[in-house]
């Protein structure tokens, strides 16, 4: 019998940021699994919560973050118990890789490629530099760029070869998860379907867990096995690709399906009229209901829990758990 | 002020022709005797009333293309026409009017407007800098209407808020407005949306489209080429420095010719799991102070042969309305 393991469980999961306007619920309740070997794919528009929710996973939040409620469990370790050391030394790297947004930023500039795997590695292992060269050329050379670039700085690389260092990067550990923050954003469409190529590649080879977050819906379904759109710092819909794809639940992920291009189609894509709430002062009700086409009563006064709707497929609102929502 | 009558009617269905246009950069390296060739041989025609994005991956230079015809940078040789004059040519009273008439919006909605500003002095900067106004009353006019165009309503209410108060949609329509204010006939955009949430690139979208039925003309500089699919009626496909690709918007992205449309085509996602994105291109663009020999294309090339190492395809009309450079299409 096929029995999946859960390698990633996060409950009731919240972050709240103290700005100087007050208290910001940056995540709120998010709860979901990652398989084993499986990508999960978080979409949102800016500000929905994505980012904070992968670095709470690894407890990597600034300052002036804190997670105010949850259960976080990745391979077996109970993430919110633990201290920083064993957090460097047990999770961070070894266990989950992250690959956060706007890689350029991510390299140092005045450090070599080459110092770069050195100084990274050395903060999680006991590996020796010989080693970790000799490990980072062979990964240089799987992810497409000329391991003689390890003498390089990251100024001297493209967008596409400092994305491809960042995920090489990643992998030198072995890490059984990586999560990335929009590997794709910056680049090219020509670099972008390389990078995604690359990233299905590694998946079948290293059998890697991945979580890969995107605001853009058409990239997550090119790479996703299951998908998680938020909106305001909560889940909206969760599901199998195909499931939130073909008969998506929520107004929301509706809405997101038919504002990108599909140049398969002659009609012009639409948009969602109005803005994301501001989450120091989020609206009452479902927070999506301002810019909700179905909005009725109950919405604006009541959050909808998150309910499954057959099988893995699961969505909080309230229209859709009175069938109001058409049907395609 | 006007400018004088196009010297014969032939041009005027032409906004803009492009001869032979190149635009170099010296490299700054000391004693560097060498340039990158950003535009390096366009010709191009941009009709009245019509709209035509200019499409390719950073660094095809389609942004230098951009500004050469708004008149911010000098090429090196060749020649822009404005309305059968030369852009270069123009006396100074010419320009100022040139100036108000072609408008470009550029790339980045936080970093084209001094973050300072309130939306009204946003809005009123150029029409206050060519003096298109008679009085206070003629400028609070121009800047609502402009703000109404590009519907940030009440204008009044927002031309009073701080450009940081606003989210980066509600920016890039400043950005529109301030081009709009000044009532252009050519309106040029520099990657309108790629900088916005895809829940709003549609209103943003739009709107320019409903710019467009009010009878200007456009031109749409972008990477992504389903973008231009649903806004320009042609299309332009750039790759380092070259025009590679010419047609009717949806006839390029329905059937390609060139390999390197094809591979622009193949790589940009929809949003169905069944359908994945293919990399057609091997590699990166190359940078343009040593292009590739023969056929720039040909080191990424899938169908690359001997003849494309050493020889140029030149722009030929291989169908009706549609040009390409290729040896093979």
């Amino acid at each position: 019998m096929l029995v999946v393991n859960k390698i990633v469980r996060v409950r009731n999961f919240s972050v709240v940021f103290d700005t100087p306007r007050g208290k910001l619920a940056a995540v709120s309740n998010v709860g979901f699994d990652v398989n084993e070997g499986e990508t999960l794919g978080i979409v949102g528009e800016s500000g929905a919560g994505k980012s904070t929710l992968a670095a709470g996973i690894l407890r990597l939040l600034p300052f002036n973050a804190k997670i105010a409620s949850g259960e976080v469990v990745v391979d077996g370790k109970n993430v919110l118990a633990m201290t920083e050391p064993q957090l460097n030394k047990e999770l961070r790297w070894t266990v989950v890789s992250y690959v956060p947004q706007a890689s350029q930023n991510a390299l140092d500039p005045l450090y070599k490629v080459r110092d770069q795997f050195v100084e990274t590695v050395q903060a999680h292992s006991d590996m020796r530099e010989k080693e970790i060269l000799a490990k980072a050329s062979e990964l240089l050379e799987h992810v497409g760029v000329d391991p003689a670039k390890l003498d390089s700085y990251p100024w001297e690389l493209s967008g596409g070869q400092k994305q491809r260092v960042m995920i090489a990067l990643a992998l030198i550990l072995n890490p059984k998860i990586i999560i990335m923050d929009e590997p794709t954003t910056a680049l090219d469409t020509i670099i972008q379907a390389q990078i995604l190529e690359l990233f299905k590649q590694l998946k079948q080879f290293q059998r890697l867990t991945s979580v890969f977050i995107s605001h853009d819906i058409a990239v997550i379904s090119n790479v996703a096995d299951r998908i998680a759109v938020m909106y305001a710092g909560r889940l909206a819909e969760l599901g199998g690709v195909r499931e939130v794809f073909s008969k998506p639940l929520h107004p929301y992920t509706q809405g997101l399906l038919k504002s990108v291009p599909d140049m398969r189609r002659n009609e012009v894509f639409g948009f969602i009229p109005g803005l994301p709430p501001d989450l120091v002062n989020p609206p009452s009700g479902c927070p999506f209901h301002p810019r909700c086409p179905f909005v009725i009563e109950i919405c604006k006064t009541v959050l909808p829990t998150f309910e499954a709707y057959g099988g893995e497929h699961y969505a909080a609102c309230h229209v859709a758990s009175q069938k109001f929502v058409e049907v395609k | 002020m006007t400018l004088e009558q196009p010297l014969n009617v032939e041009s005027s269905r032409n906004v803009f022709e492009v001869q032979d246009l190149k635009v170099y950069f010296r490299v700054k390296a000391r004693g560097s005797k060498l340039f990158v060739r950003a535009v390096d041989g366009v010709d191009l025609t941009i009709e009245r009333n019509r709209s035509i994005g200019l499409v390719g991956e950073s660094g095809s230079g389609k942004t230098t293309l951009g500004k050469t015809l708004v008149g911010l940078i000098k090429p090196y040789s060749g020649k822009v026409l404005f309305e059968g004059r030369d852009l270069y040519g123009l006396k100074r009273g010419e320009l100022k009017e040139f100036r108000r008439r072609v408008q470009m919006v550029y790339q980045d909605p936080f970093d084209a407007i001094d973050p300072l500003y309130s939306v009204y002095d946003a809005v009123a900067e150029g029409v206050r800098i060519l003096r298109l106004y008679a009085d206070k009353q003629q400028l609070d006019e121009a800047v609502y209407r402009a703000l109404e165009t590009v519907r940030l309503t009440p204008p009044q209410e927002y031309a009073v808020r701080r450009i940081t108060s606003l989210s980066g949609g509600q920016r890039q329509r400043v950005a529109v407005a301030r081009s709009v204010a000044m009532n252009p006939d050519v309106m040029i955009l520099d990657e309108p949306v790629s900088m916005l949430d895809a829940s709003v690139r549609g209103e943003v979208i739009k709107l320019m489209s409903d710019l467009k039925q009010s009878g200007k003309t456009f031109m749409m500089i972008t990477h992504d080429i389903a973008t231009v699919k649903f806004f320009t009626e042609r299309i332009a496909v750039m790759y380092l420095g070259k025009i590679v690709e010419i047609g009717d918007s949806f006839e390029i992205i329905s059937e390609p010719l060139h390999p390197y449309t094809q591979a622009l085509v193949a790589a940009v996602p929809v949003p169905d799991p069944q359908h994945k994105v293919q990399s057609l291109a091997k590699g990166e663009i190359p940078n343009a102070v040593l292009p590739p020999p023969g056929c720039r294309f040909h080191p990424r090339c899938p169908i690359a042969q001997e003849v494309c190492k050493t020889e140029e395809p030149l722009l030929r009309e291989v169908r009706k309305g549609r040009f390409v450079a290729c040896h093979f299409a």
